[in-house]
């Protein structure tokens, strides 16, 4: 007899999504959106929870990957949660999208030039100058913080928080 | 003003409750709990104490599913609070609308682990509808309000309020309110006309149309309607496990129920279809079985009120999100009759050629004694199935007539659902004939509640079909393991007439073919409190017709296979 056999997992291209949420500002709100994506043993890439213009609410700001056809089943099942007003992916539209990272270095005073070029370039600012640690904030499009930090990497790269993704909508319509 | 007692937040919830029309809870005490128990004396609600919290689920779910009104729960913290568990998970699966209060630690020691402190807001998140930790006493009636209307509107679902012992032993001044502000909560009503009006026109194209009809269908009372389609289209109507009843099942249209278990033609008419219409019904797993070769090449329609379940499944060439019954209301006046005659002739050659068999001879077969129920019930009272073979061969033979007189947990599969949701049921509907169908394995895990019905003389009647094993799982054992029977044997079972009798209650004993007529009659007439039926059905009947799961339909054994089967590729 056949050994048993185990089910391939349905083949789809993974692409990243940016799905933006408007939420009730009450406690367990983010457990809940969070569930929808572990129970799947879905990772979050990134996540923003921040308050609303109304107070009441809040924003939500997730990136992950995933292929279309459950993304927009995760979307339908988020935005059933009846703390979710509701739930948009914002992939490929024209929403604007930022982000933020501080990047520490290993840095001696008289070996920076080549950071502070690259910094400069980036529109980096330095915001803690030490004598051995240099601190560097940059924001912009992920892809141009991933470039920077890949550039980084080599000069001592010692730690890095990035915000997460933010994006609104543009125009009057709804993020 | 000064002499007008404030009342306790204890209080207030009760007053919510009589607000909301709740006439029973059904609940076990514990400490955190005291409160609202204490609150209950001199309410005009009834409390009906249980023996186990999971049986109180099950209760309120059986009173919910009866009658559409959503059943009440009570418990206390800690292992109170999570021996609901099994029964939020089975009310979430099936829609069933219960709201759950349970006692809490006072809110000073949250997440200090006090004694009988669980986290049972997080615990129930993936199994809930919504659920509620009540901090402050202030927002008992909005919260209240706001979880009888989650529970019981859109697609229904539990709900759970956790209260601290705080919140409900401090005072509450605020106003009772009717208004809920959920903006992030939408019931959907009638479907968009422009995609119904699509529907009547898929549906004239059709030769070979078929209505698979689902628990969305019972819940909105759609029956009529979808009756009414069905005749009006000529076309035949399946129905999901949960769907049972809202179609007449001996309705000559009606094939019963389809899936893994359905009937032969039920699925036969199902694969061959040229149009599936579904109503209410989420094209699970057991329905579909290989999704992808599921009804390939017809048109598919879904209406239903959740729009998360369209193309969960299955791909849809149309998705209607509307209540089922105002969907096919709007429907039917757009809809002629069809030319499917040929196809009619075709399924009534598959239902003569493949029926349901009931074996007779060799023993005492639970085929036989569940046909019969049928036959001598005339499908009168309200059946609430547990989980396992009996439940497969219940769909089968014990044909649903009318709404809401079929419960049993479809989604969950929870075992020992069956004879508590009896006594919910019972409790909901007392003129209605009430009956558990349930197994020997399944009684055996709420069987506690034989002492809840017996102190309320409650004229509800238990079926045990007793073959002495877990035999859903012998059967796959047995058709796809070599028979290796491996923890199905359920040896030490007890008498279950002696059981029932020491809990003051009558049981009776059915052990050959010749006596189940006059045995079934005379349980069927019994009006003096809980009654106890074991039939000792012969130990490995299997259930067939069988579609292995993950295969497509055109796998579907109608009779026992004469070699060893390759493991099933799909869903449990």
């Amino acid at each position: 007899m056949a050994a048993p056999e185990i089910l391939p997992a349905p083949v789809a291209a993974p692409e990243q999504h940016t799905l933006s949420l408007y939420v009730n500002n009450k406690p367990g709100v983010l457990v809940r959106v969070s569930l929808v994506f572990a129970r799947r043993g879905y990772n979050i890439d990134s996540l923003v929870v921040s308050p609303a213009a109304h107070g009441d609410f809040s924003r939500i700001t997730i990136t992950c990957s995933g292929d279309r056809p459950t993304l927009t089943q995760i979307i339908l099942q988020l935005a059933k949660l009846v703390d979710v007003v509701h739930a948009v992916d914002h992939t490929g539209d024209a929403a604007y999208e930022t982000e933020i990272a501080l990047v520490k270095l290993e840095s001696q005073l008289g070996e920076r030039t080549q950071v502070l070029q690259v910094a400069e370039h980036y529109g980096a600012k330095v915001v803690d100058y030490g004598p051995e640690s240099l601190m560097l904030r940059v924001y912009g499009s992920s892809d141009k913080l991933d470039a920077f930090i890949e550039l980084l990497r080599p000069y001592g790269l010692l730690e890095l928080v990035r915000s997460g993704k933010i994006v609104m909508a543009r125009g009057l319509e709804d993020t | 003003m000064s002499d007008v007692k404030v009342p306790t937040g204890a209080e207030k919830i009760v007053q919510c409750l009589e607000r909301e029309g709740v006439e029973i809870i059904f609940g076990l005490s514990g400490g955190a709990a005291i409160p609202i128990f204490d609150a209950l004396v001199g309410s005009k609600i009834k409390l009906i104490l249980v023996r186990h919290e999971q049986g109180a689920m099950h209760m309120a779910d059986g009173y919910a599913r009866a009658t559409g009104r959503p059943g009440v729960a009570l418990v206390t913290s800690g292992p109170g609070a999570t021996n609901t568990v099994t029964g939020l998970l089975t009310s979430h699966m099936d829609s069933a609308p219960v709201v759950v209060i349970c006692g809490q630690q006072v809110t000073s020691v949250l997440g200090k682990d006090a004694f009988q402190e669980a986290d049972v807001t997080g615990i129930s998140y993936p199994i809930v509808k919504h659920s509620y930790l009540l901090k402050h006493g202030g927002d008992i009636p909005r919260v209240m309000r706001e979880a009888f209307h989650i529970a019981s509107t859109g697609r229904p679902g539990p709900v759970l309020v956790d209260v601290p012992k705080d919140v409900s032993s401090g005072p509450c001044t605020a106003p009772f309110t009717d208004e809920v502000d959920l903006p992030g909560y939408t019931v959907p009503g009638r479907g968009d006309p422009e995609a119904i009006a699509e529907a009547a026109r898929l549906l004239s194209e059709s030769k070979r149309p078929i209505l698979y009809v689902g628990q969305g269908a019972v819940i909105s009372d759609a029956g009529k309607a979808i009756t009414s389609l069905a005749e009006k289209l000529r076309a035949p109507v399946v129905n999901t496990l949960l769907g049972k009843g809202a179609v007449d099942e001996t309705h000559p249209l009606n094939l019963g129920m389809l899936g893994m278990h359905g009937t032969a033609y039920a699925n036969l008419a199902t694969q061959d279809c040229d149009l599936i219409l579904g109503i209410g019904a989420r094209w699970d797993d057991r329905v579909t079985s290989d999704p992808a070769h599921f009804c390939v090449g017809a048109k598919k329609i879904h209406v239903d009120i959740d729009p998360s379940e369209f193309n969960k499944v299955i791909q849809c060439d149309l998705s209607i999100c509307g209540d089922a019954r105002l969907v096919i209301e709007d429907l039917v006046p757009l809809v002629d009759m069809l030319d499917t005659e040929p196809w009619l002739k075709q399924v009534e050659r598959w239902r003569k050629k493949y029926p349901l068999k009931v074996q007779k001879q060799g023993g005492l077969h639970a085929q036989y004694v569940q046909s019969r129920f049928d036959h001598l019930s005339e499908g009168r009272p309200i059946l609430t199935v547990d989980v396992g073979q009996h439940q497969m061969w219940a769909a089968q033979f014990c044909r649903t007539r009318s709404n809401r007189h079929w419960l049993t947990s479809g989604g969950a599969g929870t075992m020992g659902y069956g004879w508590p949701a009896a006594i919910g049921a019972k409790f909901a509907r007392p003129d209605e004939e009430v009956w558990a169908i349930v197994g020997d394995g399944g009684f055996q895990m709420t069987l506690a509640e034989l002492a809840t019905a017996a102190v309320h003389d409650l004229n509800v009647k238990v079926l045990i079909i007793n073959n002495n094993y877990l035999g859903m799982v012998r059967q796959w054992q047995e058709l796809f393991y070599d028979n290796r029977l491996s923890g199905v044997d359920l040896e030490g079972n007890p008498d279950f007439v002696k059981l029932a009798e020491a809990y003051g209650v009558k049981g009776m004993r059915i052990k050959r073919v010749a006596d189940v007529d006059r045995k079934l009659r005379e349980a069927l007439d019994y009006r003096d409190g809980p009654l106890v039926v074991v039939a000792e059905v012969v130990k490995e009947g299997n259930v067939f017709p069988m579609i292995p799961s993950g295969g497509p339909s055109s796998a579907m054994l109608i009779e026992p296979p004469r070699t060893q089967l390759e493991k099933p590729r799909g869903s449990t």
